[in-house]
């Protein structure tokens, strides 16, 4: 299986403090990655690195081809997608012009079926399409999530990353998320998943890497780390309450 | 003051403020998407009025040797970067827009210009010489400080306009032009003798503003200019550089420039450093929409327009004094209206 996704000796550093050190993590064609970890470790770094939002030294290749000079912009036309944790949506606008935007590599490609790409969205997201006149800054958490993830999905990723999607949302549409996460990897698309609730994380991961301290502590096929017992005190213990 | 004085005063503040509205949006747009209070967007005025008053004169205006040479300057900046991160592909694009187009324009210039064309066909020379000048200055002055400060930005500015100003009085002179009315149909509105100029400057502001409104609206490019203003690491991540972004607004803002100077300058005469002066009073009208409205800035500038034409009757040595005196209870009611963001703030 040829990996979509290989980040080798990836290094990021904030003046003279080292935020990543020495991080190799692997996305294989098709599966589902997640990275959990305690907060400050370094994941959100991580993805931005990877999406070359902060500068990063190491190897990133991206279907073997290295990206790791690109700019965000094209990575993005590449087909990478962050959702990020802050979802960073267009407040002022509306849903429907918010998901027109999640297009606009594409668009700026040649591609003119947005109208169609964006019915797609709408099938997977009736929220949204109730709420399509509605400026982004009013919606509630879960449909901002919701609309970060359809904005992401507007792109037409094969390599779709995610930044704590279950962060401040109801447990039920926690599972929403995570049941839209797996039906997308059913259709082809490869996911880096970072969360803090790494008992859902790991449910439905393929594989799973720690992150402590800006360094890869422990990894393996997530059935596994769901059994380790070091996880299981530190990570999941805890989780039943979320 | 009567009330047909009353009335022509009106007349006279309504067509100045349409102008100002133009160059209040232009400067509020610029701003919104690359944080730059483009102090230079006079010289943009200026270049549109003086390109036309040459041409009418039958000769080729200096914008063509000013487009030649920042071009030039802007096409050498990007091949020392693609240089430097031996990365090509941009370097084409840079080639046309830098190059191919300021030499395509010059050409046309140099050849139209002896012929004496038709108003329009001059009008319309006059102001692309000047469009392309916009994303070239964006190229060479802010586009490498994408990440700094709006204060240093601003300084920058600062430094484009003096940089401007001299060129301009390089290639044009130090002499006033005026250019003839584009028309002299005069109709009468009840008491009042309104000139076909006045009109035209009325309603080309109008369509304009209409259009930029539909632009921002109605296209995904429009769309993309607001959603960087709004978020510029969300625009990223939708794939919107900021730097095509940052190009298409001081297309924008050299169009809307170089327009407002082509309608004036048969309205008032123009020297090397009007344009300064004209750009500033639709600052004020920005000002007046708090940098981030853009209809209270379009009604604010036609609001100095007015105030500016009943001072210049009532007090004309202090007529400058009277509409920048506005900024000061303008910005007391601004900042105690609303809270103190810093410049960072993100959502």
């Amino acid at each position: 299986m040829t990996a979509m996704l290989e980040a080798r000796d990836l290094a990021v550093a904030y003046g003279k403090v080292e935020a990543l050190h020495k991080v190799a993590l692997t996305v294989p064609e098709g599966q589902i990655v997640t990275v959990i970890g305690p907060n400050g470790a370094g994941k959100t770094t991580l993805l931005a690195a990877l999406m070359g939002l902060l500068p990063a030294k190491g190897a990133i290749a991206y279907q073997g081809q290295s990206i790791v000079q690109l700019p965000t912009e094209e990575r993005v036309a590449l087909g990478l997608s962050l959702v990020p944790e802050k979802r960073e949506l267009f407040a002022p606008m509306s849903v429907a012009d918010n998901l027109a935007l999640g297009g606009f590599a594409r668009y700026r490609q040649g591609a003119r079926d947005l109208d169609a790409k964006r019915a797609k969205v709408y099938e997977r997201f009736p929220r949204l399409l109730e709420r399509a006149d509605q400026l982004a800054g009013t919606l509630s958490g879960g449909e901002r999530q919701m609309l970060a993830l359809g904005r992401a999905l507007m792109a037409g990723p094969k390599l779709l990353m995610l930044d704590e999607p279950s962060l401040g949302l109801a447990p039920r549409i926690v599972q929403e998320i995570f049941r839209i996460i797996v039906g997308l990897k059913d259709l082809g698309v490869s996911i880096l998943l970072v969360e803090q609730n790494a008992r859902a994380a790991l449910e439905v991961a393929d594989y799973g890497y720690v992150l402590e301290m800006g360094e890869i502590a422990l990894e393996g096929p997530a059935g596994d780390l769901a059994q380790n017992p070091r996880i299981v005190e530190t990570y999941l213990g805890l989780a039943e309450g979320h | 003051m009567n009330f047909d004085i009353a009335l022509l005063l009106i007349q006279d503040g309504i067509v100045n403020g349409a102008l100002y509205a133009l160059l209040a949006l232009a400067l509020l747009l610029v701003f919104a998407v690359s944080r730059v209070m483009f102090v230079a967007q006079g010289e943009f005025v200026t270049f549109g009025a003086l390109s036309l008053a040459v041409l009418q004169q039958g000769s080729m205006p200096g914008t063509v040797w000013l487009l030649l040479i920042l071009g030039g300057l802007a096409f050498l900046a990007d091949l020392a970067v693609a240089w430097k991160t031996k990365r090509w592909e941009g370097l084409r694009g840079s080639a046309l827009l830098n190059l191919a187009l300021p030499i395509l324009l010059g050409g046309l210039a140099y050849w139209l210009a002896p012929l004496k064309p038709p108003l329009a066909v001059q009008v319309i020379l006059a102001v692309a010489l000047v469009v392309p000048l916009g994303p070239i200055v964006y190229r060479l002055a802010f586009q490498p400080l994408a990440n700094a400060s709006v204060l240093v930005l601003l300084f920058v500015a600062v430094a484009v306009h003096y940089a401007l100003l001299g060129l301009g009085l390089l290639f044009f002179g130090a002499e006033g032009w005026r250019t003839p009315a584009f028309t002299s149909f005069r109709v009468s509105v009840g008491p009042m003798l309104v000139s076909g100029q006045s009109l035209l400057v009325i309603g080309s502001s109008a369509v304009l503003i209409l259009l930029l409104t539909l632009f921002f609206n109605r296209t995904l490019w429009g769309k993309a200019l607001r959603a960087t203003a709004v978020n510029r690491v969300g625009a990223r991540l939708v794939g919107i550089r900021t730097e095509a972004a940052g190009r298409l607004a001081f297309a924008l803002t050299a169009l809307f420039g170089a327009l407002s100077g082509v309608l004036i300058s048969p309205i008032t005469t123009i020297y090397y450093d009007t344009g300064f002066l004209i750009a500033l009073k639709g600052f004020v009208g920005t000002a007046i929409g708090a940098m981030v409205s853009y209809p209270i800035a379009a009604l604010g500038a036609l609001f100095v327009g007015l105030l500016e034409s009943f001072a210049s009757f009532e007090a004309s040595a202090l007529k400058e004094v009277i509409v920048f005196s506005l900024l000061i209870p303008v910005l007391l009611w601004r900042s105690l209206k609303t809270h103190h963001v810093g410049e960072e703030e993100e959502e």
